[in-house]
This record gives C-alpha cells, sequence and structure tokens, in this order.
C-alpha cells in the first residue's frame, strides 16, 4: 500500500489537499482535505442584514456572482419579497456571464494542462505572432535560467509539472491548437466578465446585487453592449471550446470510466418565474435509480471528521460553526452535507443528469449528440469527461437563454424590487453555482443577522466522510483510479480538477509500510 | 516587448499621472522599458484568500495577462494558475527558500491566520502541514520588495473581520504588515483591486523603484482622491438631488454610499475594461480600498443602516430623516 498526498490541488480556486491510498496501482482509499478557514459564518453574527450580499461574495472569487445571489435570494425570502421581472432577469443575465466565464476559464486554465503537453511550443513552426511570442519566450526562459538559481521556474507558471511517458497528447497539432486555445480563451472569458460588470456593476465582487433584484438600470446602451459581447463568447463556445473537449475526450477515452458518481443534486438553474417553479435546468435530487422532488429539509451536515466541535447532522437553519483545529480524528476544514442521508455529486453533470433524466429535451439532444460521438451510453457522462461535456452543453444552452433574457427586459424599467428590513424572519436562498447546488439560510433577529450557514457546491463535494463513515462524493470518485506513478499521480489530479472545486486540496501517497515522512511526491 | 509608451503611462495612471510627474515618466519609460526585457521574478502566495485578486488579474488588458506573464514578470509560484501539483508546486517554494534566493518580488493575496497555523496550509514538507505564514515570513525576509495585493492582505479585510458578539476575530486573521513587521509593505487595497492597479504598481516598482505612498502606504497615483471627488453623481450631489432607491438618478449618500471616505479612481477608470462603475451602477461605494473594511467602527458596510444614535443625530436632517425611516424598518427603496 502506498500512500499518496497531493498537497497542494493547484488548478483550483483555494486550498485542497488530497491523500489516497494505492494498492496494486489503483486507488483504494481517499481522504479530501479542506486546508484553510476564515470564520464567515461567525463573522456575519450580528451585522446588518443586508451587509451578507456583500460579504458573503468574498467567499469565492471565481463565483462572487452565485453567493451574492443566494445572498439576495434569502434575503428576498427574510424580508417577504420577490425580485421583479427585471430583477430575476438581470440576476440571471449576470449569473449567465459568468457561468461562462467560469466554465471557459476551468476547461483552458485549470483543467487542460492535466492533458495538453505545454512543451509542444517549442516546437511551433506556424507564424500566428501571438504563438511566436509564447516559443520566443519559453526558449529564452529555458536558456537564460539555465544555470541560475531561478532555474526550476523556468517557463513558470506552466513547469515544472507532473511528468511521464504518456501523460500528455503526443499529436503536435491538437497540442498547438490547444495552446491557442489557452490564450483565446484568456481574452474570451475576461469578455465574459465584461458581460458581468454590465449589470452588476463589477467582476470579481459584483457590487449592484440588491435584495429584489439589482442596481443597474437595462438600458438600451447596456442591452446591446452584452448582445454583442455574447455572440462573440458563443461563437467561441461552439466553434472552440466544444471541439476541444471533444478532441481532449478522443485522446483519453479511459476517462469516461473513471471518477464515477451516481448520486446527483441540483436546486435548478435560471428560474423563469419569480416564484421559482420553472427552470431551465431542472431542480430535484437522483438516488436510489430515479429523480425525486427536491425538499431541502432532507439536508443536514455532517462533523465527525471535520475541525468542529459544534454539533452534528443539523439542518443549516440550526447549523452551527464553532472550530477546533485540533479535533482528534478530523481531516479537514471542509463539514460533510447530506441529502437524505445520502452523499451528492453538484455540479454541471448533476444539473445535466437530472435535467437529461426528466425530459428536458434540449439537454437530451446535446449530451445524445455527444454520446453518439463516442458510441456510448448515458451511464458514460456519468464521468471525468461527462464533467467536462456538461459544461459545454450548459455554456451553448445559457447562451441561447441568454438572448431571450434579453428580449424579455423592459428597458430602462425598474432593476429591482422594494424592501424594508423586518425586526424579524428567515429565509433561504437557493441558486446554482457553476459548480453546483449553493444554498443559504439566514435568521433575523432584532434586524441583524441572528444566524447565517451557506452550503456551497464544493462542500458536497469535496467534503470528508460523514458520521456514519461513509466517503463524500470525491472521495469515492477516486476509488479504482489507476495511479501509473505514486511519484507523479497526475490521473487523480484529472479526477478531482473534473469536479472544479473551489478550495485549495491535497493528496497524500503512502508506500508501503514505508514512513510518508520519507516519501516524496515531486 | 509589446509594453508601448502609451499603455505604460495608461496602467501608470493615465493622464493625471502623466501631469503628476511628468518629465520623470515620459524621460523614464525608454530605459523602463529596456529593463523590462529581464523578468522579474513574482512568487505570488494565497493565504486566506478568495482568489478575488488573482481573478481581477485575468482581467487586465493592455497589456493583458499573458502579455504580463510573459513579458514583463516570471510568475514563479501562483496556486491557481501553474501547472505543477502537490510536491511539484511546493518544490518551486522550498527550493527558494533553500537556496536563499533574493531574486523575486514577494506578492500575498489574502490575510494571515495566527490564531493557529493550521487555519491555512500550502503543502507538507516531511509529514508537517506548512502554514501561509511561515511560507510568507521565510520568503519575506529575501524578497526584493513585498507587496499585498487587496484589503485582506493589507488591512485583514473580511476574514479579519470582527465577530460583533465577542469583538475578537475566528482565526486571529491579520495583514501582511503585521506578519512582516520590519519590511516596508506597498499596499494595494481594494476588494478586488483593479488589475492596472496591480499590475502598475508591480511595474512601477520594477521599473521606476516604489512609487509615492499615501499613509496606508498604498501608492497615491491610484488611492490619492476620494472616490466622492471623481464621482459621476458629483453635480447631483452639488445640486442636491439624492437616490432614494437603488439604481435611482442622482448621488448615493443616503443609500450609505462611503464614497467621501474611501480613496480610489474608479469612477475615471472603471471597471472591466470600461463596462461600468461602483457609483455609476447606482450601488454606491462600500470602501473595499480601506483598511478598515467591513467594519468602519460598528457601521459596517452599508453606513447608515446600523448607525448609532450619536450618529445619526450629527447627520444633515434630509439623511437623518432617511436614516431613522431604514432603521426602524422602513423600506429602503421607498
Amino acid at each position: 500500500m502506498a500512500k499518496v498526498l497531493l498537497d497542494p490541488i493547484s488548478r483550483i480556486e483555494g486550498h485542497l489537499a488530497i491523500e489516497l491510498d494505492v494498492q496494486n496501482g489503483r486507488v483504494v482509499d481517499a481522504k479530501c482535505k479542506g486546508d484553510m478557514y476564515r470564520g464567515f459564518e461567525n463573522i456575519l453574527l450580528g451585522r446588518n442584514p443586508v451587509d451578507a450580499n456583500q460579504i458573503t461574495q468574498r467567499i469565492c472569487g471565481v463565483c462572487p456572482i452565485s453567493h451574492g445571489l443566494a445572498s439576495s435570494k434569502c434575503l428576498d425570502a427574510a424580508f417577504g419579497i420577490k425580485p421583479n421581472k427585471n430583477g430575476r432577469l438581470l440576476r440571471n443575465l449576470v449569473l449567465a456571464a459568468n457561468y461562462l466565464q467560469s466554465h471557459i476559464l476551468h476547461f483552458y486554465h485549470l483543467a487542460a494542462l492535466d492533458f495538453v503537453d505545454i512543451t509542444a511550443i517549442l516546437g511551433y513552426k506556424g507564424r500566428d505572432p501571438k504563438l511566436a511570442n509564447l516559443k520566443d519566450w519559453a526558449r529564452d526562459e529555458l536558456s537564460r535560467k539555465k544555470d541560475r538559481a531561478d532555474a526550476i521556474t523556468a517557463v513558470a507558471p506552466f513547469l515544472p509539472r507532473y511528468e511521464g511517458k504518456d501523460f500528455y497528447i503526443k499529436d503536435q497539432d491538437l497540442n498547438i491548437e490547444a495552446i491557442s486555445g489557452y490564450v483565446k480563451a484568456l481574452e474570451i472569458r475576461m469578455k465574459a466578465h465584461k458581460m458581468v460588470a454590465l449589470f452588476g456593476g463589477r467582476a470579481p465582487h459584483a457590487i449592484g446585487l440588491v435584495p429584489g433584484g439589482v442596481t443597474q438600470v437595462p438600458t438600451r446602451e447596456k442591452i446591446n453592449e452584452y448582445r454583442s459581447l455574447l455572440e462573440e463568447v458563443e461563437e467561441f463556445v461552439n466553434d472552440v471550446y466544444a471541439n476541444h473537449v471533444i478532441a481532449v475526450a478522443k485522446a483519453f477515452p479511459e476517462y469516461f470510466k473513471l471518477g464515477k458518481f451516481n448520486n446527483f443534486l441540483a436546486y435548478g438553474l435560471m428560474d423563469k418565474d419569480e416564484d421559482q417553479k420553472d427552470f431551465l435546468f431542472e431542480r430535484g435530487a437522483f438516488y436510489d435509480g430515479k429523480v425525486q422532488k427536491l425538499d431541502t429539509g432532507l439536508i443536514r451536515e455532517n462533523v465527525a471528521y471535520a475541525r468542529y466541535q459544534s454539533g452534528s447532522n443539523l439542518h443549516p437553519y440550526q447549523g452551527q460553526t464553532v472550530a477546533n483545529p485540533n479535533k482528534p480524528g478530523a481531516y479537514t476544514w471542509l463539514k460533510a452535507p447530506r441529502y437524505n442521508g445520502k452523499a451528492m455529486e453538484v455540479g454541471p453533470l448533476a444539473r445535466v443528469a437530472i435535467a437529461y433524466l426528466s425530459g428536458n429535451q434540449a439537454v437530451k439532444s446535446e449530451l445524445d449528440a455527444i454520446l453518439a460521438i463516442f458510441k456510448a451510453e448515458v451511464p458514460a457522462a456519468f464521468s471525468v469527461l461527462g464533467r467536462h461535456a456538461s459544461r459545454v452543453i450548459e455554456c451553448k444552452l445559457l447562451a441561447q437563454h441568454a438572448y431571450e433574457m434579453l428580449d424579455d427586459l423592459e428597458k430602462g424599467g425598474e432593476p429591482r424590487s422594494t424592501y424594508s428590513i423586518p425586526e424579524s424572519g428567515e429565509g433561504e436562498g437557493l441558486v446554482e453555482a457553476p459548480r453546483g447546488a449553493l444554498g443559504h439560510w439566514i435568521v433575523v433577529k432584532n434586524r441583524v443577522i441572528a444566524n447565517y450557514q451557506a452550503v456551497v457546491p464544493t462542500t458536497w463535494y469535496c467534503g470528508p466522510r460523514d458520521d456514519s463513515g461513509v466517503r463524500g462524493p470525491v472521495e469515492e470518485a477516486l476509488i479504482g483510479t489507476p495511479i501509473s506513478d505514486v511519484n507523479n499521480p497526475i490521473e487523480a489530479a484529472r479526477v478531482v480538477r473534473s469536479f472544479d472545486p473551489c478550495i485549495a486540496c491535497a493528496v497524500h501517497v503512502m508506500e508501503g509500510d514505508r514512513d510518508i515522512s520519507k516519501f516524496r511526491v515531486c | 516587448m509589446s509594453l508601448s509608451r502609451r499603455e505604460f503611462l495608461k496602467i501608470m495612471g493615465g493622464t493625471s499621472a502623466a501631469l503628476a510627474f511628468p518629465g520623470v515618466v515620459l524621460q523614464g519609460c525608454k530605459k523602463a522599458l529596456e529593463r523590462v526585457s529581464e523578468r522579474t521574478n513574482v512568487i505570488w502566495i494565497q493565504a486566506q484568500s478568495c482568489s478575488g485578486c488573482s481573478v481581477s488579474l485575468l482581467n487586465k488588458v493592455a497589456p493583458d495577462v499573458a502579455g504580463v506573464i510573459t513579458e514583463h514578470i516570471s510568475l514563479n509560484f501562483h496556486q491557481t494558475l501553474m501547472s505543477g501539483t502537490g510536491h511539484v508546486a511546493v518544490s518551486v517554494l522550498e527550493d527558494a527558500v533553500k537556496k536563499n534566493r533574493k531574486d523575486f518580488v514577494l506578492v500575498v493575496e489574502g490575510s494571515i491566520p495566527t490564531r493557529d497555523d493550521l487555519y491555512c496550509t500550502i503543502g507538507e514538507i516531511d509529514g508537517r502541514h506548512v502554514s501561509a505564514r511561515e511560507w510568507i515570513e521565510k520568503l519575506g525576509q529575501n524578497a526584493i520588495a513585498v507587496v499585498a495585493v487587496g484589503t485582506c492582505a493589507t488591512g485583514g479585510g473580511i476574514p479579519g473581520a470582527e465577530v460583533r458578539a465577542t469583538g475578537d476575530n475566528p482565526t486571529g486573521a491579520k495583514s501582511l504588515a503585521s506578519i512582516l513587521p520590519d519590511r516596508q509593505i506597498i499596499n494595494i487595497g481594494g476588494c478586488p483591486p483593479h488589475p492596472d492597479w496591480i499590475v502598475g504598481t508591480l511595474l512601477h516598482v520594477l521599473l521606476k523603484g516604489v512609487p509615492k505612498l499615501d499613509e496606508q502606504n498604498r501608492p497615491v497615483m491610484y488611492y490619492g482622491k476620494t472616490v466622492h471627488e471623481q464621482c459621476e453623481h458629483l453635480n447631483e450631489y452639488k445640486e442636491g438631488i439624492f437616490a432614494k432607491h437603488w439604481g435611482d438618478e442622482g448621488c448615493l449618500y443616503n443609500l450609505g454610499c462611503l464614497g467621501m471616505d474611501s480613496g480610489c479612481d474608479i469612477p475615471t477608470r472603471k471597471w472591466n475594461d470600461g463596462m461600468n462603475t461602483c457609483t455609476a451602477c447606482g450601488a454606491g461605494c462600500i470602501g473595499c480600498t480601506e483598511n478598515v473594511f467591513p467594519d468602519y467602527g460598528k457601521r459596517g458596510i452599508f453606513k447608515h443602516l446600523t448607525a448609532s444614535a450619536q450618529e445619526i443625530k450629527s447627520l444633515h436632517p434630509e439623511t437623518r430623516e432617511v436614516v431613522l425611516k431604514l432603521r426602524n424598518g422602513g423600506a429602503i427603496n421607498g
């Protein structure tokens, strides 16, 4: 048995480590470790409820919009209001734009470097000035730093990396095309962020999200600007991003069989009415072989293996967060959320799976088209590659939906409904973040926050074992993953990154009875 | 070399900076552009951060982020962007410490927990969690310059905010300056900071030395004026037109805008390549560039909503009326 540690998991948001037990070349056990704690929920106590709208966005700088909207929605509920039509549409347009930037960023800048050989640029022979510059830069880095103290940083941040014989794509043209995609995607994701700022004020950390809607009036000029940026981003999604995901899948088809998980939870993406009844991607929970109606009363958070000494198996309304860094047996700062006692995967795959299984025709035709390329059946999608493909499907359908929402806006109309802060109240705010089901729960007393709990996507899938010792989704999905070289466990990194975690995480590998301290993972 | 004189001036603060020290900028420009060909190493540590500052950096235009990391700096370590995972990633930091490297600028994003090292760790060495604090202390000794990016690193920010019931902070989250008391720290406030502030300050340090700093050690060229004095709504303020609802015409003061108390150039520089500003979008300034963010005494972000009786008394009668209405549960939006 080998213990393998990946600490930190880079190219995700935040501090995550993963520890693996590897036997006969396969993962037999895994622990997912969140390595950072800030205490947001405690900091919110006693503050003006409206401050939560801004403060909670700082939980994550990659999807602050989702936190801002979950917070807005729980405040809506606690204040007893609903957004007006413009408010709902503008919130959704801001969210859709952030989906586009987040998914594009995830594939090209976070995940692709586990598949694409970045050193292919050294052999570039074409005339594209950006790629030629990149080649000159990489060569200059290697020669300039060769014998210097900083030699290890040559071609940083792209090198050093895990090295192995068959780790990266060998097709030179495909590598170059993907590197070109990496560069272009930097520009495109920035444009998607411009779309966020048009109606959200700025990105990241949108300033203009408020209970009842947003602060930005949808002027004709802003709507037109959003539309023209959307056209450019959509073209990239359809013509470039989609093709690159298929190309990676063709090069690594075994990842249709790896990183599998079969329970899914989704809160519903893009509400089509102010009562949150109808969605572009359905809400529901899939377990025991069927899609079931969502009941958030079934959510509990377990802390047996998390560094908290507060009560376990509580609903978020009763949730407690008392940190204890040195709690015996605990290995992470993440709690373990459970739905009806079960670990659930959330995120793009969960949304696509639940929509597909609920009979969503648009999602069905997109997923079927991708599966047909690989002559695969639906269960193949419940995998590493299924997650990457699901993000493409979402980007396509969200872009289409965004045009309809732009057309539905009342130009120049009020961007929000009105509210007042009540003496007391409580509310639940459910949003689908790019990374999955996100819920905020607030209790207001004496016009200030008496309790605030956020159950975030990453805790759903990167959470530890629950009170009964059952593994979290990423821990479970890692089981059976082949590790060809315990010193370079790239296969595990691919599985973990397919979930797009939003914390820094580390993976530990131990070899036989050898002490982990003598075992280097580099 | 893609950084033109025009671009250089733009990130250095645009025409206002050129007017502030015209000869220096224009004269120094050519030499500066030559020096830039030696890409200075940057080690970027994320402590208790949300990565928002890094995401903001990705929104850099002219030069864009690809230009920055291939032509102006060498981004040795950055957890969100680097290829290396696990020990491959950490080996870059280990190597810099072991070899006593002195050839890099240290950038820190996020506050640093001081109550327990386990509140934020980056990597394990020989079975021991290495804390963000330890990396920063070790690397901070040797760095050419030390830069705090974002309000978490400049003043503790939201992770360093006070728990109202106890008056303390959950993790003892501190600013970079309190971890490295003997080093001069250049603070780039903002939650998030504008990407021009980050890149412009770094380039200034690399090419022309430390820029002129204000009392919070922030570059005067970006933080020297209040939001209020550059605000799109300044004329409305002077005419006494005040918004009563989010998104209304008028000065946003009554809604809690902190533009009078906060320094930055967003009304003129604008967010996301000119798309919008905090005040133009009708939300108002939340004071995110200031070290006191998000606490402002006991007031919180939306200034008047939880103001004390004393503070309310001192307000202009018209403001007082609105604030009292809000505090008494009246509708903030009319």
